[in-house]
Protein backbone atom coordinates (compact mmCIF):
# COMPACT_ATOMS: atom_id res chain seq x y z
CA UNK A 1 0.00 0.00 0.00
CA UNK A 2 1.09 3.42 -0.91
CA UNK A 3 1.53 6.02 1.84
CA UNK A 4 -1.56 8.18 0.08
CA UNK A 5 -3.75 4.98 0.74
CA UNK A 6 -2.31 4.58 4.43
CA UNK A 7 -2.55 8.11 5.34
CA UNK A 8 -6.17 8.29 3.69
CA UNK A 9 -6.53 5.01 6.57
CA UNK A 10 -5.85 6.94 9.15
CA UNK A 11 -8.04 9.71 8.93
CA UNK A 12 -10.76 7.52 7.97
CA UNK A 13 -10.03 5.65 11.23
CA UNK A 14 -9.87 9.10 13.31
CA UNK A 15 -12.92 9.95 11.92
CA UNK A 16 -15.09 7.07 12.94
CA UNK A 17 -13.48 6.15 15.96
CA UNK A 18 -12.53 9.69 17.41
CA UNK A 19 -14.29 12.76 15.72
CA UNK A 20 -17.84 11.21 15.52
CA UNK A 21 -17.91 10.44 19.26
CA UNK A 22 -16.73 13.41 20.55
CA UNK A 23 -18.82 15.44 18.14
CA UNK A 24 -21.79 13.78 19.48
CA UNK A 25 -20.77 14.15 22.72
CA UNK A 26 -19.79 17.89 22.66
CA UNK A 27 -23.64 18.39 21.00
CA UNK A 28 -25.05 16.10 23.09
CA UNK A 29 -26.91 14.53 19.75
CA UNK A 30 -26.94 11.05 21.05
CA UNK A 31 -29.35 9.93 18.46
CA UNK A 32 -26.53 9.95 16.17
CA UNK A 33 -25.23 6.91 17.51
CA UNK A 34 -28.18 4.93 16.37
CA UNK A 35 -28.09 6.48 12.54
CA UNK A 36 -24.72 5.73 12.17
CA UNK A 37 -24.61 2.36 13.63
CA UNK A 38 -27.23 1.57 10.85
CA UNK A 39 -25.06 3.45 8.60
CA UNK A 40 -22.46 0.52 9.51
CA UNK A 41 -24.70 -2.66 9.58
CA UNK A 42 -26.36 -1.15 5.93
CA UNK A 43 -22.90 -0.79 4.48
CA UNK A 44 -21.96 -4.43 5.59
CA UNK A 45 -24.98 -5.33 4.32
CA UNK A 46 -24.27 -3.66 1.00
CA UNK A 47 -20.54 -4.84 1.15
CA UNK A 48 -21.96 -8.50 0.45
CA UNK A 49 -23.97 -7.19 -2.61
CA UNK A 50 -21.25 -5.27 -4.09
CA UNK A 51 -19.33 -9.05 -3.95
CA UNK A 52 -22.08 -10.74 -5.78
CA UNK A 53 -21.88 -7.88 -8.74
CA UNK A 54 -18.25 -8.58 -8.76
CA UNK A 55 -19.05 -11.80 -9.97
CA UNK A 56 -21.24 -10.76 -12.82
CA UNK A 57 -24.78 -11.15 -11.00
CA UNK A 58 -26.89 -8.72 -9.60
CA UNK A 59 -28.23 -9.54 -5.95
CA UNK A 60 -31.33 -8.46 -5.23
CA UNK A 61 -32.02 -10.96 -2.00
CA UNK A 62 -29.83 -9.00 0.66
CA UNK A 63 -33.03 -8.22 2.44
CA UNK A 64 -34.28 -12.18 2.71
CA UNK A 65 -30.21 -12.94 4.22
CA UNK A 66 -30.55 -9.89 6.58
CA UNK A 67 -33.74 -10.79 7.85
CA UNK A 68 -32.68 -14.45 8.22
CA UNK A 69 -29.95 -13.79 10.22
CA UNK A 70 -31.57 -10.98 12.46
CA UNK A 71 -34.22 -14.21 13.34
CA UNK A 72 -31.53 -16.59 13.73
CA UNK A 73 -29.98 -13.78 16.38
CA UNK A 74 -33.66 -12.85 18.45
CA UNK A 75 -34.06 -16.76 18.68
CA UNK A 76 -31.29 -17.86 20.11
CA UNK A 77 -30.92 -15.00 22.24
CA UNK A 78 -34.36 -15.04 23.49
CA UNK A 79 -35.18 -18.90 23.53
CA UNK A 80 -31.93 -20.65 24.28
CA UNK A 81 -30.08 -17.70 25.67
CA UNK A 82 -26.94 -17.49 23.64
CA UNK A 83 -25.08 -14.54 24.26
CA UNK A 84 -25.88 -11.44 21.71
CA UNK A 85 -21.95 -11.24 20.18
CA UNK A 86 -22.13 -14.91 19.67
CA UNK A 87 -25.30 -14.87 17.59
CA UNK A 88 -23.72 -12.54 15.09
CA UNK A 89 -21.69 -15.07 13.65
CA UNK A 90 -24.25 -17.98 13.81
CA UNK A 91 -26.35 -15.80 12.05
CA UNK A 92 -23.25 -15.44 9.54
CA UNK A 93 -22.77 -18.77 9.27
CA UNK A 94 -26.58 -19.72 8.93
CA UNK A 95 -27.19 -17.59 6.46
CA UNK A 96 -23.64 -18.56 4.05
CA UNK A 97 -25.14 -22.62 4.47
CA UNK A 98 -28.30 -21.15 3.01
CA UNK A 99 -27.12 -19.20 0.40
CA UNK A 100 -24.88 -22.63 -1.02
CA UNK A 101 -28.26 -24.56 -1.05
CA UNK A 102 -29.81 -21.60 -2.43
CA UNK A 103 -27.09 -20.52 -4.86
CA UNK A 104 -26.22 -24.20 -6.56
CA UNK A 105 -29.00 -23.28 -8.67
CA UNK A 106 -29.98 -19.88 -9.24
CA UNK A 107 -26.48 -19.14 -9.60
CA UNK A 108 -26.28 -20.76 -13.07
CA UNK A 109 -28.93 -17.69 -13.75
CA UNK A 110 -27.58 -14.92 -15.34
CA UNK A 111 -28.54 -11.30 -15.81
CA UNK A 112 -32.01 -9.87 -15.51
CA UNK A 113 -33.18 -13.45 -14.50
CA UNK A 114 -30.72 -13.88 -11.18
CA UNK A 115 -31.96 -10.56 -10.37
CA UNK A 116 -35.50 -11.77 -10.04
CA UNK A 117 -35.12 -15.01 -8.63
CA UNK A 118 -33.22 -12.93 -5.75
CA UNK A 119 -35.87 -10.08 -5.75
CA UNK A 120 -38.68 -12.99 -4.60
CA UNK A 121 -36.04 -14.35 -2.11
CA UNK A 122 -36.92 -11.22 0.08
CA UNK A 123 -40.62 -11.90 -0.52
CA UNK A 124 -40.06 -15.39 0.16
CA UNK A 125 -37.81 -14.49 3.86
CA UNK A 126 -41.02 -12.62 5.04
CA UNK A 127 -43.57 -15.10 4.19
CA UNK A 128 -41.56 -17.71 6.00
CA UNK A 129 -40.93 -15.29 8.99
CA UNK A 130 -44.98 -15.08 9.29
CA UNK A 131 -45.48 -18.51 8.89
CA UNK A 132 -43.05 -20.86 10.70
CA UNK A 133 -43.73 -21.68 14.43
CA UNK A 134 -40.33 -20.11 16.34
CA UNK A 135 -41.05 -16.66 14.89
CA UNK A 136 -44.54 -15.20 16.25
CA UNK A 137 -45.63 -14.19 13.04
CA UNK A 138 -46.57 -10.66 12.61
CA UNK A 139 -46.39 -9.13 16.16
CA UNK A 140 -42.47 -10.51 15.34
CA UNK A 141 -39.90 -11.07 18.69
CA UNK A 142 -39.69 -8.02 20.54
CA UNK A 143 -38.47 -6.79 24.17
CA UNK A 144 -35.03 -8.69 23.34
CA UNK A 145 -32.92 -7.90 26.29
CA UNK A 146 -30.01 -5.96 25.76
CA UNK A 147 -26.81 -8.11 25.16
CA UNK A 148 -25.01 -9.33 28.27
CA UNK A 149 -21.73 -9.42 29.18
CA UNK A 150 -19.23 -11.96 26.88
CA UNK A 151 -16.93 -13.77 29.46
CA UNK A 152 -14.48 -16.09 28.59
CA UNK A 153 -12.56 -18.13 30.93
CA UNK A 154 -13.62 -15.66 33.72
CA UNK A 155 -12.13 -12.69 31.30
CA UNK A 156 -14.56 -10.49 30.61
CA UNK A 157 -14.14 -9.71 26.92
CA UNK A 158 -17.40 -6.82 26.39
CA UNK A 159 -18.94 -6.11 29.77
CA UNK A 160 -22.84 -6.02 29.68
CA UNK A 161 -25.10 -3.28 28.03
CA UNK A 162 -27.19 -2.96 30.67
CA UNK A 163 -24.27 -2.21 33.22
CA UNK A 164 -22.49 0.67 31.33
CA UNK A 165 -23.44 4.09 31.40
CA UNK A 166 -23.71 4.60 27.33
CA UNK A 167 -24.85 1.66 25.56
CA UNK A 168 -25.64 3.37 22.29
CA UNK A 169 -21.72 4.40 21.83
CA UNK A 170 -20.81 0.41 22.80
CA UNK A 171 -22.72 -0.40 19.50
CA UNK A 172 -21.89 1.93 17.53
CA UNK A 173 -17.79 1.24 18.46
CA UNK A 174 -18.71 -2.39 17.97
CA UNK A 175 -20.10 -2.73 14.94
CA UNK A 176 -17.75 -0.05 13.11
CA UNK A 177 -14.95 -2.29 14.06
CA UNK A 178 -16.94 -4.77 12.38
CA UNK A 179 -17.59 -2.65 9.12
CA UNK A 180 -14.09 -1.96 9.30
CA UNK A 181 -12.97 -5.47 9.23
CA UNK A 182 -15.60 -6.44 6.97
CA UNK A 183 -14.32 -3.95 4.35
CA UNK A 184 -10.99 -5.07 5.21
CA UNK A 185 -11.99 -8.55 4.51
CA UNK A 186 -13.61 -7.29 0.78
CA UNK A 187 -10.33 -5.47 -0.39
CA UNK A 188 -8.58 -8.61 0.70
CA UNK A 189 -10.88 -9.91 -1.67
CA UNK A 190 -10.96 -8.70 -4.79
CA UNK A 191 -6.53 -7.85 -4.41
CA UNK A 192 -6.02 -11.40 -4.00
CA UNK A 193 -6.48 -13.74 -6.68
CA UNK A 194 -9.86 -14.53 -5.56
CA UNK A 195 -10.72 -11.29 -6.76
CA UNK A 196 -9.29 -11.36 -10.13
CA UNK A 197 -10.94 -14.94 -10.42
CA UNK A 198 -13.79 -13.32 -9.68
CA UNK A 199 -13.22 -10.68 -12.57
CA UNK A 200 -12.64 -13.27 -14.75
CA UNK A 201 -15.78 -14.82 -14.41
CA UNK A 202 -17.73 -10.57 -14.70
CA UNK A 203 -16.15 -10.71 -17.98
CA UNK A 204 -16.47 -14.02 -19.64
CA UNK A 205 -17.56 -17.16 -17.83
CA UNK A 206 -17.09 -19.30 -20.83
CA UNK A 207 -13.54 -18.23 -21.06
CA UNK A 208 -12.96 -18.51 -17.72
CA UNK A 209 -13.98 -22.14 -17.36
CA UNK A 210 -12.20 -23.10 -20.45
CA UNK A 211 -9.13 -22.51 -18.58
CA UNK A 212 -9.79 -24.53 -15.77
CA UNK A 213 -11.42 -22.06 -13.41
CA UNK A 214 -14.64 -23.73 -11.40
CA UNK A 215 -17.21 -21.30 -12.17
CA UNK A 216 -20.04 -23.02 -10.67
CA UNK A 217 -17.45 -22.72 -7.23
CA UNK A 218 -16.30 -19.36 -7.19
CA UNK A 219 -19.85 -18.35 -7.95
CA UNK A 220 -21.13 -20.16 -4.72
CA UNK A 221 -18.15 -18.79 -3.05
CA UNK A 222 -18.42 -15.46 -3.65
CA UNK A 223 -22.59 -15.52 -2.64
CA UNK A 224 -22.24 -17.47 0.62
CA UNK A 225 -19.34 -14.55 1.71
CA UNK A 226 -21.95 -12.11 0.45
CA UNK A 227 -25.09 -13.67 2.55
CA UNK A 228 -22.90 -14.04 5.52
CA UNK A 229 -22.23 -10.18 5.59
CA UNK A 230 -26.38 -10.23 5.18
CA UNK A 231 -27.22 -12.01 7.62
CA UNK A 232 -24.51 -10.23 10.26
CA UNK A 233 -25.86 -7.39 9.42
CA UNK A 234 -29.04 -8.46 10.50
CA UNK A 235 -28.36 -9.73 13.79
CA UNK A 236 -26.90 -6.35 14.10
CA UNK A 237 -29.86 -4.79 13.83
CA UNK A 238 -31.84 -7.11 16.48
CA UNK A 239 -29.08 -5.57 19.19
CA UNK A 240 -29.41 -2.29 18.52
CA UNK A 241 -33.15 -2.08 17.55
CA UNK A 242 -33.84 -5.04 20.71
CA UNK A 243 -36.59 -6.33 18.05
CA UNK A 244 -37.53 -7.62 14.77
CA UNK A 245 -40.42 -7.81 12.24
CA UNK A 246 -41.14 -9.80 8.84
CA UNK A 247 -41.36 -6.34 7.64
CA UNK A 248 -37.97 -5.22 9.08
CA UNK A 249 -36.00 -6.05 6.02
CA UNK A 250 -38.29 -5.50 2.62
CA UNK A 251 -38.18 -5.58 -0.97
CA UNK A 252 -37.22 -1.75 -0.78
CA UNK A 253 -34.35 -2.64 1.46
CA UNK A 254 -33.09 -5.58 -0.98
CA UNK A 255 -33.49 -2.64 -3.36
CA UNK A 256 -31.33 0.27 -1.52
CA UNK A 257 -28.55 -1.74 -0.60
CA UNK A 258 -27.74 -2.81 -4.62
CA UNK A 259 -28.56 1.27 -4.66
CA UNK A 260 -25.80 2.07 -2.35
CA UNK A 261 -23.51 -0.52 -4.38
CA UNK A 262 -24.38 1.25 -7.94
CA UNK A 263 -24.03 5.25 -6.23
CA UNK A 264 -21.05 4.55 -4.68
CA UNK A 265 -19.28 2.86 -7.53
CA UNK A 266 -18.71 -1.15 -8.82
CA UNK A 267 -15.50 -0.60 -9.57
CA UNK A 268 -14.32 0.59 -6.30
CA UNK A 269 -14.32 -1.65 -3.07
CA UNK A 270 -15.65 1.21 -0.87
CA UNK A 271 -18.05 2.30 -2.77
CA UNK A 272 -20.90 0.31 -0.96
CA UNK A 273 -19.75 2.28 2.06
CA UNK A 274 -20.01 5.87 0.68
CA UNK A 275 -23.06 4.97 -1.33
CA UNK A 276 -24.99 3.71 1.95
CA UNK A 277 -23.48 6.83 3.99
CA UNK A 278 -24.94 9.37 1.49
CA UNK A 279 -28.01 7.87 0.74
CA UNK A 280 -28.99 7.34 3.86
CA UNK A 281 -28.75 10.74 5.32
CA UNK A 282 -29.71 12.05 2.19
CA UNK A 283 -32.73 10.74 2.63
CA UNK A 284 -33.27 11.67 6.20
CA UNK A 285 -31.82 15.52 5.22
CA UNK A 286 -34.68 16.11 3.00
CA UNK A 287 -37.58 14.64 5.59
CA UNK A 288 -38.10 18.47 5.66
CA UNK A 289 -39.60 18.95 2.33
CA UNK A 290 -42.40 16.83 3.65
CA UNK A 291 -44.59 14.94 1.37
CA UNK A 292 -41.93 16.06 -1.87
CA UNK A 293 -39.05 13.46 0.02
CA UNK A 294 -39.11 10.73 -2.22
CA UNK A 295 -39.50 12.95 -5.47
CA UNK A 296 -37.33 15.20 -4.99
CA UNK A 297 -34.77 11.49 -3.56
CA UNK A 298 -35.68 9.67 -6.88
CA UNK A 299 -35.07 12.90 -8.98
CA UNK A 300 -31.57 13.44 -7.54
CA UNK A 301 -30.84 9.04 -7.44
CA UNK A 302 -31.66 9.56 -11.69
CA UNK A 303 -29.31 12.71 -11.68
CA UNK A 304 -26.09 11.05 -10.11
CA UNK A 305 -27.03 7.92 -12.19
CA UNK A 306 -26.67 9.75 -15.28
CA UNK A 307 -23.97 12.18 -14.48
CA UNK A 308 -21.62 9.95 -12.24
CA UNK A 309 -22.44 6.58 -13.95
CA UNK A 310 -19.56 4.72 -12.44
CA UNK A 311 -19.92 5.86 -9.21
CA UNK A 312 -19.20 8.41 -7.14
CA UNK A 313 -16.33 7.19 -6.15
CA UNK A 314 -15.24 7.29 -10.25
CA UNK A 315 -15.07 11.66 -9.16
CA UNK A 316 -12.16 10.98 -8.12
CA UNK A 317 -10.36 8.50 -9.39
CA UNK A 318 -7.92 10.31 -11.63
CA UNK A 319 -6.25 7.52 -13.11
CA UNK A 320 -9.40 6.63 -14.93
CA UNK A 321 -10.80 10.17 -15.40
CA UNK A 322 -7.91 10.97 -17.60
CA UNK A 323 -8.09 7.75 -20.03
CA UNK B 1 2.71 -42.82 -32.86
CA UNK B 2 0.79 -43.20 -29.66
CA UNK B 3 -2.51 -41.33 -29.68
CA UNK B 4 -2.92 -38.39 -27.31
CA UNK B 5 -7.04 -37.72 -28.33
CA UNK B 6 -9.31 -40.66 -29.49
CA UNK B 7 -12.57 -39.47 -30.76
CA UNK B 8 -14.52 -42.70 -30.60
CA UNK B 9 -17.37 -42.89 -33.06
CA UNK B 10 -18.84 -39.30 -31.69
CA UNK B 11 -22.67 -38.12 -32.95
CA UNK B 12 -24.44 -35.08 -31.70
CA UNK B 13 -28.03 -34.86 -32.55
CA UNK B 14 -29.82 -31.29 -32.64
CA UNK B 15 -33.65 -32.90 -32.67
CA UNK B 16 -33.76 -33.96 -35.96
CA UNK B 17 -30.29 -32.76 -37.49
CA UNK B 18 -27.34 -35.03 -36.87
CA UNK B 19 -24.40 -32.14 -36.84
CA UNK B 20 -21.79 -34.76 -35.67
CA UNK B 21 -22.49 -37.97 -37.06
CA UNK B 22 -20.16 -41.41 -36.04
CA UNK B 23 -17.15 -39.64 -36.19
CA UNK B 24 -13.99 -41.21 -34.88
CA UNK B 25 -9.89 -40.31 -35.43
CA UNK B 26 -6.98 -40.06 -33.00
CA UNK B 27 -4.56 -37.11 -32.56
CA UNK B 28 -1.21 -37.76 -32.11
CA UNK B 29 1.38 -36.75 -29.97
CA UNK B 30 3.60 -33.42 -31.04
CA UNK B 31 1.86 -33.82 -34.21
CA UNK B 32 -0.58 -30.71 -36.12
CA UNK B 33 -4.19 -31.94 -36.85
CA UNK B 34 -6.59 -29.90 -38.79
CA UNK B 35 -10.43 -30.43 -39.32
CA UNK B 36 -11.85 -28.85 -42.15
CA UNK B 37 -15.10 -28.86 -44.40
CA UNK B 38 -17.47 -27.08 -45.87
CA UNK B 39 -19.57 -24.62 -43.89
CA UNK B 40 -22.56 -26.21 -42.12
CA UNK B 41 -20.01 -29.89 -42.34
CA UNK B 42 -19.96 -30.12 -37.93
CA UNK B 43 -16.30 -28.71 -37.33
CA UNK B 44 -17.52 -25.69 -34.78
CA UNK B 45 -19.58 -28.79 -33.07
CA UNK B 46 -17.51 -31.21 -32.64
CA UNK B 47 -14.43 -29.03 -31.21
CA UNK B 48 -17.41 -28.02 -28.97
CA UNK B 49 -17.89 -31.82 -28.12
CA UNK B 50 -14.09 -32.35 -27.61
CA UNK B 51 -13.60 -29.13 -25.19
CA UNK B 52 -16.95 -30.78 -23.55
CA UNK B 53 -18.92 -27.59 -24.21
CA UNK B 54 -21.44 -29.72 -25.47
CA UNK B 55 -22.45 -32.87 -24.55
CA UNK B 56 -21.83 -36.26 -26.75
CA UNK B 57 -25.39 -37.61 -28.05
CA UNK B 58 -23.64 -41.28 -28.64
CA UNK B 59 -19.87 -42.39 -28.79
CA UNK B 60 -16.88 -41.02 -26.45
CA UNK B 61 -13.88 -38.82 -26.40
CA UNK B 62 -10.49 -40.21 -24.46
CA UNK B 63 -7.75 -38.33 -23.20
CA UNK B 64 -4.64 -40.90 -22.76
CA UNK B 65 -7.33 -43.50 -22.72
CA UNK B 66 -9.66 -42.24 -20.11
CA UNK B 67 -12.56 -40.65 -20.82
CA UNK B 68 -13.21 -37.09 -20.97
CA UNK B 69 -16.47 -36.29 -22.78
CA UNK B 70 -18.55 -36.93 -19.64
CA UNK B 71 -16.47 -33.99 -17.52
CA UNK B 72 -17.27 -30.29 -17.46
CA UNK B 73 -15.83 -27.60 -19.37
CA UNK B 74 -12.93 -26.69 -16.57
CA UNK B 75 -12.57 -30.57 -15.41
CA UNK B 76 -11.66 -31.40 -19.35
CA UNK B 77 -9.21 -28.31 -19.09
CA UNK B 78 -7.39 -29.23 -16.04
CA UNK B 79 -6.52 -32.37 -17.72
CA UNK B 80 -4.66 -30.63 -20.35
CA UNK B 81 -7.41 -30.32 -23.29
CA UNK B 82 -7.75 -26.43 -23.28
CA UNK B 83 -9.45 -24.74 -26.27
CA UNK B 84 -9.03 -20.90 -27.60
CA UNK B 85 -12.79 -19.25 -28.91
CA UNK B 86 -13.22 -18.60 -32.52
CA UNK B 87 -14.37 -15.07 -31.53
CA UNK B 88 -11.84 -13.21 -29.57
CA UNK B 89 -12.58 -13.99 -26.74
CA UNK B 90 -10.52 -12.65 -23.75
CA UNK B 91 -10.94 -10.94 -19.87
CA UNK B 92 -12.03 -7.44 -21.82
CA UNK B 93 -11.52 -4.64 -18.75
CA UNK B 94 -7.87 -6.42 -17.70
CA UNK B 95 -4.79 -5.48 -19.15
CA UNK B 96 -3.06 -8.32 -21.36
CA UNK B 97 -0.52 -9.30 -18.68
CA UNK B 98 -3.47 -9.56 -16.13
CA UNK B 99 -5.44 -11.82 -18.64
CA UNK B 100 -2.64 -14.41 -19.04
CA UNK B 101 -1.84 -14.14 -15.29
CA UNK B 102 -5.39 -15.22 -14.54
CA UNK B 103 -5.25 -17.85 -17.14
CA UNK B 104 -2.70 -19.77 -14.67
CA UNK B 105 -4.83 -21.07 -12.48
CA UNK B 106 -4.89 -24.61 -13.11
CA UNK B 107 -1.28 -24.93 -12.36
CA UNK B 108 -2.26 -23.45 -8.52
CA UNK B 109 -0.79 -25.10 -6.01
CA UNK B 110 -2.82 -22.63 -3.21
CA UNK B 111 -5.95 -22.47 -2.61
CA UNK B 112 -8.34 -19.96 -2.69
CA UNK B 113 -7.55 -19.13 1.87
CA UNK B 114 -3.71 -19.41 0.80
CA UNK B 115 -4.22 -16.39 -1.52
CA UNK B 116 -6.62 -14.53 0.62
CA UNK B 117 -4.27 -14.89 3.49
CA UNK B 118 -1.04 -14.27 1.10
CA UNK B 119 0.88 -17.54 2.52
CA UNK B 120 4.41 -18.09 0.81
CA UNK B 121 2.71 -21.18 -0.63
CA UNK B 122 0.69 -17.82 -2.96
CA UNK B 123 3.25 -16.14 -2.88
CA UNK B 124 5.15 -18.94 -4.75
CA UNK B 125 2.41 -19.14 -7.01
CA UNK B 126 1.99 -15.26 -7.96
CA UNK B 127 5.63 -15.48 -8.85
CA UNK B 128 5.67 -18.59 -10.89
CA UNK B 129 2.74 -17.24 -12.48
CA UNK B 130 3.69 -14.08 -13.51
CA UNK B 131 7.00 -14.90 -14.89
CA UNK B 132 5.51 -17.52 -16.89
CA UNK B 133 3.26 -15.27 -18.07
CA UNK B 134 6.01 -12.71 -19.18
CA UNK B 135 7.53 -15.56 -21.66
CA UNK B 136 4.44 -16.46 -23.00
CA UNK B 137 3.56 -13.07 -24.01
CA UNK B 138 7.35 -13.03 -25.41
CA UNK B 139 6.70 -15.75 -27.42
CA UNK B 140 3.07 -14.74 -28.59
CA UNK B 141 4.48 -11.08 -29.83
CA UNK B 142 2.84 -8.87 -27.16
CA UNK B 143 5.37 -7.44 -24.86
CA UNK B 144 4.91 -4.17 -25.63
CA UNK B 145 1.17 -4.56 -25.40
CA UNK B 146 1.71 -5.85 -22.08
CA UNK B 147 -0.09 -3.48 -19.74
CA UNK B 148 -2.59 -2.05 -21.82
CA UNK B 149 -6.19 -2.94 -21.36
CA UNK B 150 -7.19 -6.39 -23.36
CA UNK B 151 -9.95 -4.32 -25.55
CA UNK B 152 -7.42 -1.68 -26.68
CA UNK B 153 -5.13 -4.09 -28.56
CA UNK B 154 -5.12 -3.92 -32.63
CA UNK B 155 -7.23 -6.44 -34.25
CA UNK B 156 -4.98 -8.86 -34.84
CA UNK B 157 -3.07 -9.54 -31.42
CA UNK B 158 -6.34 -10.37 -29.81
CA UNK B 159 -6.21 -13.47 -31.08
CA UNK B 160 -2.60 -13.60 -30.01
CA UNK B 161 -3.90 -12.79 -26.68
CA UNK B 162 -6.75 -14.95 -26.60
CA UNK B 163 -3.79 -17.71 -27.47
CA UNK B 164 -1.87 -16.93 -24.76
CA UNK B 165 -4.37 -17.19 -22.65
CA UNK B 166 -4.80 -21.07 -23.59
CA UNK B 167 -1.24 -21.40 -23.25
CA UNK B 168 -1.15 -20.60 -19.44
CA UNK B 169 -3.09 -23.64 -18.71
CA UNK B 170 -0.35 -25.80 -20.08
CA UNK B 171 -2.18 -27.72 -22.06
CA UNK B 172 -1.31 -31.16 -23.61
CA UNK B 173 -3.27 -30.98 -26.67
CA UNK B 174 -4.77 -27.04 -27.32
CA UNK B 175 -7.98 -26.27 -29.48
CA UNK B 176 -7.48 -23.66 -31.94
CA UNK B 177 -11.06 -22.62 -33.35
CA UNK B 178 -10.45 -20.77 -36.68
CA UNK B 179 -6.70 -19.55 -35.41
CA UNK B 180 -6.88 -17.86 -39.26
CA UNK B 181 -10.36 -16.33 -39.68
CA UNK B 182 -10.49 -12.38 -40.73
CA UNK B 183 -7.11 -12.18 -41.53
CA UNK B 184 -4.88 -11.57 -44.41
CA UNK B 185 -2.29 -12.84 -45.98
CA UNK B 186 0.70 -11.48 -44.01
CA UNK B 187 -1.14 -12.13 -40.47
CA UNK B 188 -2.04 -15.55 -41.58
CA UNK B 189 1.42 -16.34 -42.50
CA UNK B 190 2.81 -15.00 -39.23
CA UNK B 191 -0.07 -17.13 -37.28
CA UNK B 192 1.53 -19.97 -39.66
CA UNK B 193 4.60 -19.49 -38.55
CA UNK B 194 3.62 -19.10 -34.82
CA UNK B 195 1.50 -22.01 -34.08
CA UNK B 196 4.47 -24.23 -35.85
CA UNK B 197 6.77 -22.90 -33.33
CA UNK B 198 4.02 -23.74 -30.53
CA UNK B 199 4.76 -27.31 -31.73
CA UNK B 200 8.57 -27.48 -32.20
CA UNK B 201 9.37 -25.51 -29.47
CA UNK B 202 6.43 -26.05 -26.76
CA UNK B 203 6.18 -29.69 -27.72
CA UNK B 204 2.65 -29.32 -28.05
CA UNK B 205 -0.12 -30.91 -29.75
CA UNK B 206 -2.54 -28.83 -31.63
CA UNK B 207 -6.18 -29.70 -32.78
CA UNK B 208 -7.46 -27.04 -35.40
CA UNK B 209 -10.64 -26.55 -37.29
CA UNK B 210 -10.03 -23.62 -39.92
CA UNK B 211 -11.47 -22.63 -43.10
CA UNK B 212 -8.27 -21.27 -44.68
CA UNK B 213 -7.25 -24.07 -46.73
CA UNK B 214 -3.72 -22.86 -48.06
CA UNK B 215 -2.86 -22.16 -44.45
CA UNK B 216 -3.97 -25.43 -43.15
CA UNK B 217 -1.87 -27.23 -46.21
CA UNK B 218 0.71 -25.57 -44.93
CA UNK B 219 0.57 -26.09 -41.54
CA UNK B 220 -0.78 -29.78 -40.94
CA UNK B 221 0.63 -32.63 -40.02
CA UNK B 222 -2.73 -34.16 -40.61
CA UNK B 223 -5.92 -33.24 -41.64
CA UNK B 224 -9.73 -34.71 -41.03
CA UNK B 225 -12.53 -33.50 -43.35
CA UNK B 226 -16.09 -33.54 -42.60
CA UNK B 227 -18.79 -33.12 -44.92
CA UNK B 228 -22.14 -33.35 -43.61
CA UNK B 229 -21.26 -34.16 -40.35
CA UNK B 230 -19.50 -37.22 -41.66
CA UNK B 231 -16.18 -38.46 -41.65
CA UNK B 232 -15.04 -38.53 -45.30
CA UNK B 233 -11.28 -38.44 -45.24
CA UNK B 234 -8.50 -38.49 -43.31
CA UNK B 235 -4.73 -37.95 -44.23
CA UNK B 236 -1.29 -35.99 -45.49
CA UNK B 237 -2.54 -32.80 -47.19
CA UNK B 238 -1.11 -33.92 -50.27
CA UNK B 239 -3.64 -37.06 -50.36
CA UNK B 240 -6.01 -34.93 -49.19
CA UNK B 241 -5.80 -32.55 -51.96
CA UNK B 242 -5.96 -35.67 -54.36
CA UNK B 243 -8.67 -37.50 -52.47
CA UNK B 244 -11.73 -37.60 -54.93
CA UNK B 245 -14.51 -37.63 -52.41
CA UNK B 246 -12.47 -34.45 -50.99
CA UNK B 247 -13.15 -32.38 -54.34
CA UNK B 248 -16.70 -33.96 -55.15
CA UNK B 249 -17.34 -32.01 -51.18
CA UNK B 250 -16.01 -28.97 -51.98
CA UNK B 251 -17.53 -28.68 -55.98
CA UNK B 252 -18.86 -25.33 -57.21
CA UNK B 253 -16.54 -24.02 -54.82
CA UNK B 254 -13.54 -22.38 -56.45
CA UNK B 255 -10.51 -24.79 -56.54
CA UNK B 256 -8.40 -22.13 -55.59
CA UNK B 257 -10.14 -22.96 -52.00
CA UNK B 258 -8.87 -26.61 -52.12
CA UNK B 259 -5.04 -25.01 -52.50
CA UNK B 260 -4.81 -26.68 -56.27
Amino acid sequence: MSAKKWLWLAVFLIAVFGVVPVFIEITGRSDLYYTLTSVALLSIASAGVWLTFYIGRINIGQGAFALVGGYVSAILVTQVTVNFWLTIPIAGLVCAALSVLIGLPILRLRGVYFAMVTLVLTEVAKLSALALPYTNGAKGITSIPLPGPLVLFDLVLLPGLESIANPKLMFYIIFSVLMVLAYWVLWRIVNSRLGHLCRSLQQNEELASSIGVNVAYIRVVAFSISSFLGGVAGAGFVGISQSIYPSSFQVADSINFMLNCFLGGLGYVFGPMLGTLVLYFGWDLLFVTGRYQLLIYSAILILLMLLVPNGMLSLFDRKKASS
Amino acid sequence: MNPILEVKNVSRRFGGLIAVDDVSFNVSAGEILSVIGPNGAGKSTLFKLISSFLKCSSGEVQLFGQRISNLSPHEVARKGVVRTFQETTIFKSMTVLENVIVAHQIRAKANLLDFFLRTPRAKSDEGRFKESALSIIDLMGLTEFKDEIATSLPQGYLRALGMSIGLATSPKLLLLDEPFAGMNHEETMRMVSTVGRLRDELRLTILLVEHDMPAVMKISDRIVVLNFGQKIAEGSPEAIQENPRVIEAYLGSEDTALGI
